[in-house]
């Protein structure tokens, strides 16, 4: 249930993040969800894509700097309150959220989750009977 | 004003005279009593005896920066440390600091070439001069403390930082003179008239500012944005702090006292004399030093000696602007920094790349000090936080090697140019020449 999400380090210049996206679209690869976590000088461009290892592959030649890790993303219904549930789950575990991005579509949300602990965060969201996408089903949204 | 004018205004001939004579006396006392000379005399097949007159010079080894890091701390000294009484020290290469020792004739000399110069810029004993150099190990507060002490002036101890008290107690003080950098002048200028108290209401008229080169254009805004006349004060730690050579009325070049730091102006790459009038690297040799003496100190300036008699009277050697350095140092915000320093700090960390690039430039009037580096691959993080870690974690041992914080940018893998040649590692935008 772990899906593999990029991040790209970008300078704050014009431009940086087209390109990003032209190398990932003419290499055919399409971008599932992404978040943009900027500070004054630098951002960080978070995101899942159709196919990791080809864009990791294009990035990298293009010299990017591109790392991988782990997220989970959440599967809930798209009313007042789900959120609440879902997130109570994960703090009373002791689970820390580093960072966190959601879109939703008509009556789902889909919650991309990075914690400290992701195996323990992946069990405890299952116990309780929480839907995880499997990163072939969050691809095809 | 000339505070000595049995010296300042000797002549030429009898200058020579007295140059000769003390330099056959500090050769002497280095050869004798510091390890260091003796052999690098030897070395040479020299002894005091080849040294008769002040043209025998050319004949002694020079003395390098890092002769002064190779023999820290006290390697150097030529008296026992009892009769040292002071130490001052400037930041250096490797975090190791370069170190001067000062016996009681040392300081008493210093005063009086500070007194000089403080003399020739028109004050006196009834004013009050406000030291904004830092005080510490630093040369230029104690240094200019001590020369307005000896001129009977009145010392306000500002030492730097503090711009409101500064502004205020420069007000409430009534102080004549300022010493401080010509960049923390300006900004002292600038947060007065915003602090909009009339500049009518300030009693300052003299500026005593150097420890880092400025431009004929920074002194026609100084002048005019602190209603003063603004005039340079040249010195180094190695030599003996400021007051080694300072402007007269004229402002025409900056008069060295001679009769106890020697100057000379050699090409830096064959190390001969140039021809008078052109320019090339200072050298000085220290001809009254007894805790430190230097013989044939390579200061890396580049500027040109003048030799022609100056309108004020004063018959003492003129120097001319410091027109950049013979080697790569950078002085910012009056720290000397090296690339060297930067590379160093660089290459102990393993998160960054070997590539670097220093931007240098001034904005409002204060120095900008910029690292572009690249974080290796494997470190760069998805997370924010860690990012900002990692340019901390660099800023921070900048700061203390240098003594400087720098501004870290890190840039996208491969963005810095590599060079086929030598690398450039330093942008200067700054406008000084």
């Amino acid at each position: 249930m772990l899906i593999k999400q990029l991040s790209i380090f970008l300078e704050n210049k014009k431009g940086r993040f087209t390109e990003v996206a032209k190398i990932l679209g003419e290499a055919g690869v399409n971008m599932s969800a992404f978040t943009v976590a900027e500070n004054s000088d630098f951002g960080i461009l978070r995101l899942i894509v159709s196919d990791t290892e080809k864009a990791i592959s294009v990035l990298r030649e293009k010299l990017y700097a591109v790392s991988v890790a782990d997220v989970v993303c959440l599967h809930c219904p798209n009313q007042p309150g789900a959120l609440a549930k879902a997130m109570d789950i994960i703090t009373s575990a002791g689970i820390f959220i580093e960072y966190m991005y959601a879109f939703s579509q008509g009556d789902a949300a889909n919650v991309i989750i990075r914690p400290d602990d992701i195996n323990k965060c992946a069990e405890v969201l299952k116990a309780n009977k929480l839907e995880l996408i499997a990163a072939s089903d969050l691809y095809k949204l | 004003m000339i505070w000595n004018e049995t010296i300042e205004c000797m002549d030429r001939e009898e200058m020579r005279k007295l140059q000769s004579l003390r330099l056959k006396r500090v050769v002497e006392h280095a050869y004798h009593n510091s390890p260091f000379y003796r052999k690098k005399m030897q070395e040479m097949g020299i002894t005091p005896d080849d040294v008769q007159t002040i043209d025998d010079i050319t004949k002694l080894p020079f003395t390098v920066k890092q002769d002064l890091r190779d023999n820290y701390p006290f390697g150097l000294m030529a008296v026992p440390m009892s009769e040292i009484v002071r130490l001052h020290a400037s930041s250096g290469t490797t975090g190791k600091p370069i170190v001067v020792g000062y016996t009681r004739k040392d300081l008493g000399i210093w005063a009086e070439v500070v007194a000089r110069c403080l003399t020739a810029y028109g004050l006196t004993r009834n004013d009050s001069v406000q030291v904004s150099y830092g005080y510490g190990m630093f040369t230029g507060g104690l240094g200019a403390h001590c020369g307005v002490e000896n001129i009977g002036g009145t010392v306000i101890p500002m030492s730097s930082g503090n711009t409101q008290k500064q502004i205020q107690l420069m007000h409430d003080f009534g102080a004549k003179g300022l010493a401080c950098t010509p960049s923390y002048a300006l900004y002292l200028a600038e947060t007065i008239h915003q602090s909009g108290i009339p500049l009518e209401e300030f009693q300052l008229r003299v500026g005593a500012f150097g420890a880092e080169p400025w431009t004929e254009n920074m002194r026609k805004e100084l002048e005019a944005k602190l209603n003063i006349k603004a005039y340079d004060i040249y010195g180094l730690t190695e030599i003996c702090g400021p007051g080694v050579g300072g402007e007269c009325e004229c402002q025409n070049g900056t008069h060295l006292w001679e009769d106890h730091f020697f100057p000379e102006i050699v090409d830096p790459k064959t190390l001969r004399p140039v021809e008078p009038g052109q320019v090339g690297e200072l050298v000085f040799t220290t001809l009254t030093k007894e805790g430190m003496p230097m013989l044939r100190y390579r200061t890396r300036d580049l500027t040109s000696l003048t030799y022609e008699k100056c309108a004020c009277g004063r018959t003492a050697v003129r120097m001319g602007r410091i027109l950049g350095r013979s080697d790569d140092m950078l002085i910012i915000r009056g720290v000397n920094v090296f690339p060297s320093q930067v590379e160093s700090v660089i290459l102990e960390l393993p998160e960054f790349e070997a590539h670097y690039l220093i931007v240098v430039d001034r904005v409002n009037n204060t120095d900008t000090f910029q690292i572009q580096v690249e974080v290796r691959q494997e470190y760069y993080s998805d997370e924010i936080n860690k990012m900002i870690a990692l340019k901390k974690k660099i800023a921070s041992r900048m700061q203390s090697v240098i003594g400087l914080q720098p501004d870290i940018k890190i840039v996208e893998p491969r963005s810095i140019e590599r060079s086929m040649g030598k690398a450039k590692h330093v942008i200067d935008k700054r406008k000084l020449v």
